[in-house]
């Protein structure tokens, strides 16, 4: 197949990344006022919102009310601009539902839920910009805005993708790798204890492959969880400092 | 407890001062303290908003606002401030005018606007499509406004349509004959033309939310580049559509025309623009105009449940018409200005 050599003979994939690197993570805590928690994180190219709202009464039927744990309500939504050919629909679509229901997963698994009974929390991302990897960069971005928002958690949670091309794991995929159809595998691990709160693998891969492709993608959560522990800490520090303490 | 709770923030605001004297009573009033309104009880809300009715009428008659020089109040001060009226409308946040390129895959432009606690986004994309029967040597431009969660979590699901349909329409009818030249979107009569989708992403809704959209709409279509494109046509009649090599090589869109909305929200007797959620909350009805560069009213509605009077109307007419047109000039300025930065202009985004 003359597809796309997505991993060079030296060693460089598409966009000169080593195998295990990750893209350029930027993130910000706080964007938003309304809100009680916000968070936005660029990685590489791809861009993400992510707003906390809670833990407050539920809305809507009472009777959806959890008598020992707060509800974790997310929904996923991605701007009609965020891709090359333009969506009808931010959400509402079967993909944007899927992925809502993989990030209440993962973070049902990491919030303390237990602290408050017969509450709900809102947690909603915003792809504005998609190449590659949103999943991911939804789950960090949200993690930042719970934290944001003083929600107690067990952990960060730090989710990373990963591919496999050429005997070679690859670690937070672009578009493009994406695009060409290895297999690929989204990761999300809670870094302290080493638990995986959602796993997602996509197509047929060798199981003889798994544990390395596994690995890499944990090397990766846990590069990205230093990252976003130092945003975390840069955040605390400005706001201790405004505050005058 | 009030960490964000809006409401709560500008009471304390407002009684701190003292500028609201006869209503210094309701400093003690329970739901003064309260963090976030959805955690009280059915009747609270109702009183808090009562409150803050009681206090922002006060505060206009007082010819005292929230905010500050920025936010100017009607009788419109002299054209000194009219450079100021740009920036309060959209840097209330010290000095934010955000202007960021969305997406890289492609070379559309989006850009974003921040107005007090209002963000929007705004994305234009051009795409090849038929032109309508009836303008068959034009092209169109499509509106889409996105409500997203984000905002509220009233929005969420299908719960921010109404309100985006509401909005995308206005939109559409503001921009009438003459506002764009659509005939420059055409690239062959009654077969081909382009198609500008404005996709307006609603981030954050902290009060003015159509004149701040329409502003970022126009800031949005000042930057749209559409590549050119020529229609070769062979001996057999058959056309063939050429896109240019060089990716620099665009027409760009000529916005004079485009106008902006300004609302004015009665409260009391008198009339202001660029209202922030309070001073919405205060106002019983709204008039919401659509003027041009050149002052020309485009379109006009009254919005809100209560009535106007018809003399009041032409008031805030007048007062649109002036606002709007210190608005165009200072907004034009702007774009020309940012755009002469060329590649050393800053972008500022999220990452702030």
């Amino acid at each position: 197949m003359a597809g796309l050599e997505l991993l060079s003979d030296q060693g460089y994939r598409v966009d000169g990344r080593r195998a295990g690197e990750l893209r350029k993570i930027q993130a910000r805590m706080g964007v938003f006022a309304q809100a009680d928690g916000s968070a936005y994180i660029e990685q590489g190219n791809t861009k993400a919102l992510a707003v906390v709202y809670g833990p407050h009464e539920i809305r809507g039927s009472r009777s959806r009310a959890l008598p020992d744990r707060a509800l974790v309500n997310c929904q996923y939504s991605s701007a009609t601009f965020s891709t090359a050919e333009r969506k009808r629909r931010p959400h509402g679509d079967r993909k944007s539902c899927e992925l809502g229901l993989q990030l209440r997963q993962t973070f049902e698994a990491a919030i303390l839920t237990q602290l408050h009974p017969r509450s709900q929390i809102d947690i909603y991302v915003q792809v504005l910009q998609a190449d590659g990897g949103t999943y991911a960069a939804c789950v960090n971005a949200a993690t930042l805005a719970v934290l944001d928002a003083g929600i107690p958690m067990r952990d960060f949670v730090c989710a990373c993708s990963a591919g496999f091309v050429d005997g070679t794991a690859l670690t937070d995929l672009s578009h493009v790798e994406e695009a060409s159809g290895s297999p690929q595998l989204a990761l999300a691990l809670l870094p302290a204890s080493g638990q995986i709160a959602l796993l997602e693998m996509d197509a047929r891969l060798h199981e003889d492959h798994l544990e390395q492709v596994l690995e890499a993608a944990a090397q990766a959560a846990r590069g990205v969880h230093t990252l976003l522990d130092r945003v975390v800490r840069q955040h605390v520090r400005e706001a201790s400092i405004l505050l005058g303490d | 407890m009030c960490r964000s709770g809006n409401r709560c923030g500008v009471q304390h605001q407002w009684v701190c001062q003292g500028q609201a004297g006869e209503y210094w009573g309701h400093s003690s009033f329970p739901g003064g303290d309260m963090g976030r309104p959805q955690g009280a009880s059915a009747e609270e809300p109702l009183r808090l908003l009562e409150c803050s009715l009681l206090l922002g009428t006060s505060k206009v008659q007082a010819q005292l606002r929230e905010g500050g020089p920025f936010r100017s109040e009607t009788p419109f001060p002299s054209s000194e401030v009219t450079c100021q009226v740009l920036q309060g409308y959209m840097s209330r946040r010290g000095g934010w005018w955000l202007g960021a390129w969305l997406p890289a895959s492609s070379e559309d432009p989006s850009r974003l606007c921040l107005q007090g606690h209002t963000d929007i986004l705004v994305g234009v994309k051009a795409e090849m499509g038929t032109p309508k029967l009836e303008k068959p040597d034009e092209g169109y431009v499509e509106f889409f406004v996105d409500c997203s969660a984000n905002a509220t979590p009233e929005f969420e699901g299908r719960g921010g349509d109404d309100l985006g349909t509401e909005i995308a329409n206005t939109l559409a009818r503001i921009f009438n004959k003459g506002s764009l030249d659509l005939k420059s979107l055409c690239i062959s009569p009654r077969e081909h033309c382009w198609v500008l989708y404005v996709d307006v992403l609603l981030l954050e809704c902290g009060g003015n939310l159509f004149d701040a959209i329409s502003i970022a709409v126009k800031a949005a279509l000042f930057n749209t580049r559409i590549p050119r494109v020529h229609v070769l046509e062979d001996e057999e009649g058959s056309k063939e559509i050429e896109l240019s090599d060089d990716p620099y090589d665009c027409i760009q869109l000529s916005v004079e025309n485009v106008p902006c909305i300004i609302t004015l929200c009665k409260i009391g007797y008198r009339h202001v623009v660029d209202a922030t959620l309070q001073e919405e909350a205060c106002s019983l009805a709204s008039l919401l105009v659509s003027v041009t560069n050149k002052g020309v009213v485009t379109c006009m509605r009254k919005v809100g449940k209560g009535s106007l009077d018809p003399e009041s109307i032409f008031e805030m007419m007048e007062t649109g018409e002036r606002v709007g047109k210190a608005l165009h000039s200072s907004l034009q300025s702007l774009l020309h200005k940012e755009e002469s930065l060329g590649p050393k202009r800053q972008k500022v985004g999220f990452l702030g």
